[in-house]
């Protein structure tokens, strides 16, 4: 190694010029995100909760708005509609994580695991079309899917087996909004389950086989204890997803059929920020709303961030070299 | 678990409750190809064969981008985000896996508040920004949007891979007078290449099909992607001209379908680091 024949005066020398280096680096390093962060994303959130203190709208313009406090907020608190979109959130984000996200995903990543990497391969690809098929697209194949006889295949199919057609979406708004969204977010655990599976030591498996475990054993007893970080890191981030993500919702149902029978809160934010029906749109509910949508997910994150040990995922490096 | 946990009778078991649950995708992509190629469709059965839904690989459609065109905005949209992402968010990534400095810990906990975000109650903030800054209706501001709202979760991918690397590695090129940068680009980068190269092959997939950003905050209809035009043909769902809706859906859809299709193998890796075991 160099530095071991290095002369004492050109080490020291190099020793002066590391710790002006590592002034520099953190700077250097994190420079560009940081800017690009703070400007696009950290300062439109702060915006946002600053356009929520106003009564910003199409009416009032970008000059003739007032500042109202937490005006914004006492609207939301006093809405009829706000036992019911909170309702219908909870149902969206726990139905399809628990059936979807995280279910699906885990039945998934068992079974490709028993399948050559070719086979799986093939299966893992079907599953990630949904995910890499632009949602705009997607809907449309969805509402077609489910739409009456004779253009619906659902309906279709079911005929073949005399069960009467009927539009689908309509007459069951939440399953099909729920799967959906669960065949697109299904592939997210698929990947990270599989990947968690494959770290697993074959040895595990053929000394459980050995001991004349069933599959089913193995499965309960070796994989899914394996698992428990990854079960959790996709609840966690997918709870987020989901919170956050209504555009399929926009896209099919639009928060119907009927008066808010599938309209979530993100929905209900966009609707009232971007486009209303009344051609009045208020920027400054929408953005009341999603700052208290922010606070939801923060309760959430916090409650994962425990469990996870937030702690221990930011440590400090344990050794430093300037 | 292995392929031979289960014997070859359960193989076959195994690949059959696959299909089943498979099915729904199948059929759902087995009709937009079918729909693309018919006059019309009635559930899956097609009526008529026509190629005329194809007629923007060799025509403008009247009033709307050409599809080649939005096709190139979209590709370097996409190539231009996940470049950048890659490379940004390792150099921030490495500085969080590596260095110690005031503030630290407070940059890892944002990002995450960050997230919670919903980016779609963003744009109006993002919008009035964007026109202070002179970026409005410019393909370098919204990848600069698309760049800053993925970087976080970035990051903390990124860090995952940083994080695997042992320190014996690094500290070698240090004593030997490397400096961190050389470090970084030279020692700490070709290690995590595959990683780097699943996540940059993600960030390619996001940008191309991104639609809410082009759609609000690029509005020139010559620098249109492919998301913005597939919305306008089907936007007025009365007067939609379905054939034509289809056969776009496909030719947009297969370069990302080839991509991942291509890589797959080489994807698994984007987790390995990230996730605790």
């Amino acid at each position: 190694m160099g530095a071991l024949e290095a002369a004492p005066a050109a080490r020291r020398r190099g020793a002066v010029r590391n710790v002006l280096r590592g002034a520099a680096s953190p700077v250097f390093f994190l420079g560009p995100a940081v800017l690009l962060i703070a400007a696009l994303f950290l300062a439109p959130a702060v915006v946002t909760v600053a356009i929520s203190l106003t009564n910003l709208s199409v009416a009032t313009g970008l000059t003739h708005y007032r500042w109202i406090g937490i005006g914004n907020y006492g609207l939301i608190a006093h809405s009829p509609w706000l036992v019911l979109v909170l309702r219908n959130t909870v149902l969206y984000v726990v139905a399809t994580l628990v059936l979807f996200n995280v279910g699906f995903a885990l039945v998934l990543a068992i079974l490709t695991a028993h399948l050559s990497d070719r086979a799986a391969g093939v299966f893992r690809v079907l599953w990630m079309l949904p995910r890499i098929t632009p949602s705009v697209i997607l809907a449309m194949m969805w509402r077609w899917f489910a739409a009456e006889p004779p253009y619906g295949t659902v309906s279709q199919v079911l005929g073949l087996v005399g069960i009467p057609g009927h539009n689908w979406m309509n007459a069951h708004p939440w399953a099909f909004v729920v799967a959906l969204n669960g065949f697109v977010g299904a592939s997210f655990g698929m990947i990270i389950f599989s990947s968690a599976i494959a770290g697993i030591p074959r040895d595990q498996y053929l000394a459980a086989q050995v001991d004349g475990a069933s599959a089913w054993q193995q499965v309960w007893r070796i994989t899914l204890p394996r698992l428990r970080w990854p079960i959790l890191f996709v609840t966690a981030y997918q709870t987020l997803s989901l919170l956050t993500s209504f555009e399929y919702i926009l896209l099919t149902t639009n928060g119907g059929p009927g008066f808010y029978t599938t309209e979530v809160w993100s929905l209900y934010a966009f609707h009232l920020a971007l486009s209303n029906y009344f051609g009045n749109t208020q920027f400054g509910l929408g953005a009341a709303l999603a700052a208290v949508l922010v606070v939801l997910g923060l309760g959430a994150s916090l409650v994962y961030l425990r469990v996870f040990r937030f702690g221990e995922l930011v440590a400090a490096p344990r050794i430093e070299v300037n | 678990m292995t392929p031979d946990a289960v014997g070859p009778h359960g193989r076959w078991g195994v690949a059959a409750a696959l299909m089943v649950l498979t099915a729904p995708i199948i059929v759902l992509y087995g009709w937009l190809l079918l729909a693309s190629f018919s006059v019309t469709i009635t559930g899956l059965v097609p009526h008529g064969l026509t190629l005329a839904n194809w007629r923007f690989l060799w025509q403008t459609l009247p009033n709307e981008a050409n599809a080649w065109v939005a096709a190139g905005n979209s590709l370097t949209f996409a190539v231009t985000v996940a470049v950048l992402e890659v490379l940004v968010g390792a150099m921030a990534a490495y500085a969080l896996s590596r260095l110690t400095f005031p503030g630290r810990g407070l940059f890892l906990g944002s990002t995450i508040v960050l997230h919670s975000f919903p980016s779609v109650t963003l744009l109006i903030a993002i919008f009035l920004i964007l026109r202070a800054l002179g970026l409005y209706d410019r393909l370098a501001g919204v990848i600069l949007v698309k760049l800053a709202l993925d970087l976080p979760l970035g990051i903390w991918i990124m860090k995952g891979f940083f994080d695997a690397v042992p320190w014996d590695v690094e500290m070698a090129a240090l004593v030997d007078g490397y400096s961190r940068i050389r470090v970084w680009w030279k020692v700490m980068l070709p290690l995590i290449r595959p990683g780097l190269f699943a996540f940059a092959i993600f960030a390619f997939l996001s940008g191309w099909n991104e639609f809410l950003l082009p759609y609000v905050l690029l509005p020139s209809q010559d620098s249109q992607t492919l998301s913005v035009l597939m919305a306008s043909l089907s936007g007025e769902e009365r007067f939609a001209d379905y054939g034509l809706v289809t056969a776009l859906s496909v030719f947009y859809i297969l370069p990302a379908v080839a991509v991942f299709a291509l890589t797959q193998r080489y994807l698994l890796r984007i987790f390995s680091g990230g996730v605790k075991g």
